[in-house]
């Protein structure tokens, strides 16, 4: 079933962070709409939970480097 | 990873060490004549500083971004290859403490935004079926749940009192701080404060599908919808970046002058550019927020300063919206009969003049409700007509008359016009065929309002136009008060959307101002929607801005804003540019090395911010203050 997953990451100050997030989470296996909010520092995205975890999501955007303070997961 | 992560909460320690040593080194040389320690000092700092930078630069690679930290990292190996420890270990501090000013001016820029959501409950009292009460996560609360509030909380839910009494302010919600009372069975908002009381609360909705939740999710969105000229920076610098790297290396090339060559990339970085436009809208768009005005992000703060025609909608908008039933004709009938059998009729309805009538009826202890009505049909921008205790009633315009054959005698005629002369609206109502009376239903013009409209004017808008589902009468009457240019009256409201369309044919650019209750089509079609005084679903969804206090002054202001904004960016962008020309003056007339070129660039950046800064303070921090005693004064 699809759902929508955001995370809460600590204060994003490089615009090249945004795209790095963003593109790293959207090679993920099926994810869609990924967005990254540079100012509110979040990443919002629809995944499908057959395919992947909102704890893999979190963990892809750890291993770049950033903190995930919240994670929040909604059927859509 | 874990080192990465190390590195990354402790760059700021890292560059204070850059800096102790970059100290140290230039004491050595000059204080105690050592060179060889000032070399070995640099170079150590260098080293350390380069860390935090190359692996930015690496994590970028990966997902194939060529980023300014990829320009900043391979300038300073090549200045550290050749030796040149001074500018290597001068650079790497200044790229690492510039970003610590932007990050630190960066979360100013951000603070209004900040404060919204830091008002937004995170935990909630649960009252459990055996009656326990047991505090949760707010994300745990339920629809259908109950939650406790007491004096002093914050609502963590929408939902409905059933249980309790108390006071809340709505500022949250609403922009407006007043105190409201709520007793069992009315609605309470999430994010809004009970400063008195005790209540129960059935949960309607929770976490993000509040509207406070709402409103922050728009706010947060706002901030990260580009404007065009950002969408182009983009592009730009996505191009821009390596262009610099392949510059560089055609310079190396043709020049055989490696230091030239690292120098290009140091100077080429696009800093300032990248974050000029960006932080001028967040600055613009946090300054919004704090007065209650909602803007849909930097393309929407971009045409709003465009518009120069405004298209009002009269009813809520430029009148209150708050109808009182100011005279009676009556012809015939029995005045407190064919009152209570009109209020039978208007209760079907939500129309401001029903709702007049039937606070008439309530007002003189009517009971309309006993009444039987069948046959009931509602004509938009007509009226009502439907079969009251066997008596076919019609309730509306002119046009519901005469659709149904009804004329009007030579002395109904003169009562009409006399009643619409002085700008009230009028409601007819004939039963069986027969004309039984006219209400006259007056709805006081907002205070202050032809000051706020010349306001509009002085800040740049040249034509304003309503547009009224109401007789002529009554809108012209309310527009020569006013001073407002053009005028339509009794239109249907598809017809104000033909009006917004011709509107936007002449070329103009439109903003269209209603209540959002039933002008969305309206709200959607014009360049700017501008949903006034509700924070209903369909008026955050529909329309570009959002007031959330029904008031002009926060209109006049959010135009002034708007301007001020696309102003602000592109003075921004002309000191990005500027920069990049003077640098490259400076290096082929000589006098810009790596490091200087580096200190300019981060100064530009925080020239940048802080002139966007300037805009969170726009309109001066006492206007909030003044408005509210304004606010209670008309009420």
């Amino acid at each position: 079933m699809n759902k929508k997953i955001s995370l809460q990451l600590d204060e994003l100050t490089c615009p090249s962070c945004l795209t790095k997030i963003e593109g790293a989470v959207k090679q993920e296996p099926g994810v869609e709409n990924v967005k990254v909010l540079f100012n509110a520092g979040k990443v919002k995205a629809d995944f499908d939970d057959t395919q992947n975890s909102a704890d893999n999501l979190a963990n892809v955007v750890t291993k770049l480097g950033y903190e995930v303070k919240k994670v929040r997961v909604k059927d859509l | 990873m874990k080192f990465q992560l190390w590195i990354e909460k402790h760059t700021t320690q890292i560059t204070a060490i850059t800096a102790v040593l970059i100290a140290a080194g230039y004491a050595s040389k000059y204080l105690l004549q050592l060179p060889v320690a000032y070399a070995l000092l640099l170079a150590v700092a260098s080293i350390i500083a380069v860390v935090p930078i190359a692996l930015h630069a690496i994590s970028a690679l990966r997902v194939k971004v060529i980023s300014i930290e990829l320009l900043v990292t391979i300038a300073v190996i090549g200045a550290f290859v050749i030796g040149e420890y001074n500018e290597s270990a001068v650079v790497t501090f200044l790229f690492l403490f510039g970003n610590f000013l932007e990050q630190k001016t960066l979360a100013k820029t951000r603070a209004s935004i900040k404060s919204l959501t830091a008002m937004a409950p995170t935990t909630a009292e649960l009252v459990n079926d055996d009656g326990s009460v047991e505090t949760v996560d707010v994300d745990d609360v339920e629809e259908g749940d109950v939650v406790l509030v007491k004096t002093g909380g914050a609502i963590p839910v929408d939902g409905t009192v059933i249980e309790g009494q108390g006071y809340t302010d709505e500022a949250a919600v609403t922009g407006e701080s007043r105190a409201v009372t709520k007793n069992t069975g009315d609605s309470v908002f999430s994010g809004t404060l009970l400063s008195d009381g005790y209540v129960k609360i059935k949960a309607t909705k929770v976490g993000e599908d509040t509207t406070f939740g709402k409103i922050i999710e728009l706010v947060e969105d706002a901030q990260d919808t580009k404007s065009h000229a950002e969408k182009f920076i983009d592009r730009f610098a996505q191009y821009y970046t390596p262009a610099v790297l392949i510059i560089a290396l055609a310079v190396f090339l043709v020049s055989r002058d490696f230091k030239l060559a690292i120098t290009v990339l140091v100077l080429g970085c696009p800093g300032a550019l990248v974050i000029g436009a960006p932080v001028s809208n967040v600055a613009g768009i946090g300054n919004g927020a704090k007065r209650g005005i909602l803007v849909k992000g930097g393309e929407a703060m971009d045409t709003f300063a465009k518009v120069d025609t405004f298209v009002f909608d009269k009813t809520g908008t430029l009148t209150e919206g708050k109808t009182a039933l100011a005279d009676a004709k009556v012809y015939g009938a029995d005045a407190a009969q064919i009152l209570t059998q009109t209020a039978a009729v208007e209760a079907l309805s939500d129309h401001p003049l029903g709702k007049a009538i039937l606070n008439a009826a309530d007002a003189q202890g009517l009971d309309y409700t006993k009444l039987s009505i069948s046959a009931s049909q509602t004509l938009k921008g007509q009226g009502i007509t439907a079969t009251v205790d066997g008596q076919e009633i019609c309730a509306g315009n002119q046009k519901l008359l005469a659709a149904h054959h009804v004329t009007l005698n030579e002395q109904q005629q003169a009562d009409l016009a006399a009643l619409q002369a002085t700008g009230s609206s009028v409601v007819i109502v004939a039963v069986a065929g027969q004309v039984a009376a006219i209400y006259a239903i007056a709805d006081t013009i907002r205070p202050e309002l032809a000051d706020q409209l010349a306001a509009l004017r002085q800040a740049g808008a040249k034509h304003l136009v309503m547009l009224t589902g109401d007789n002529a009468q009554t809108a012209n009457y309310v527009a020569e008060q006013l001073g407002i240019d053009e005028v339509h009256a009794e239109l249907l409201p598809d017809e104000k959307v033909t009006y917004v369309k011709a509107f936007k044919d002449e070329g103009r650019t439109v903003a269209f101002v209603g209540d959002g209750i039933n002008d969305s089509p309206s709200l959607a079609t014009a360049d700017i929607g501008i949903a006034m005084g509700s924070g209903t679903d369909v008026a955050i969804e529909t329309s570009d801005i959002v007031l959330m206090q029904s008031s002009f002054a926060a209109l006049v202001h959010a135009y002034k804003l708007a301007k001020k904004t696309v102003m602000n960016t592109r003075e921004n962008v002309a000191i990005a540019i500027g920069v990049v020309a003077f640098l490259l003056l400076g290096l082929i007339a000589g006098f810009i090395y790596m490091a200087s070129g580096m200190f300019v660039h981060e100064a530009s950046i925080l020239v940048v911010i802080f002139n966007a800064m300037r805009l969170i303070n726009f309109g001066g921090r006492e206007k909030e203050a003044k408005k509210v005693p304004n606010l209670t004064a008309v009420k």
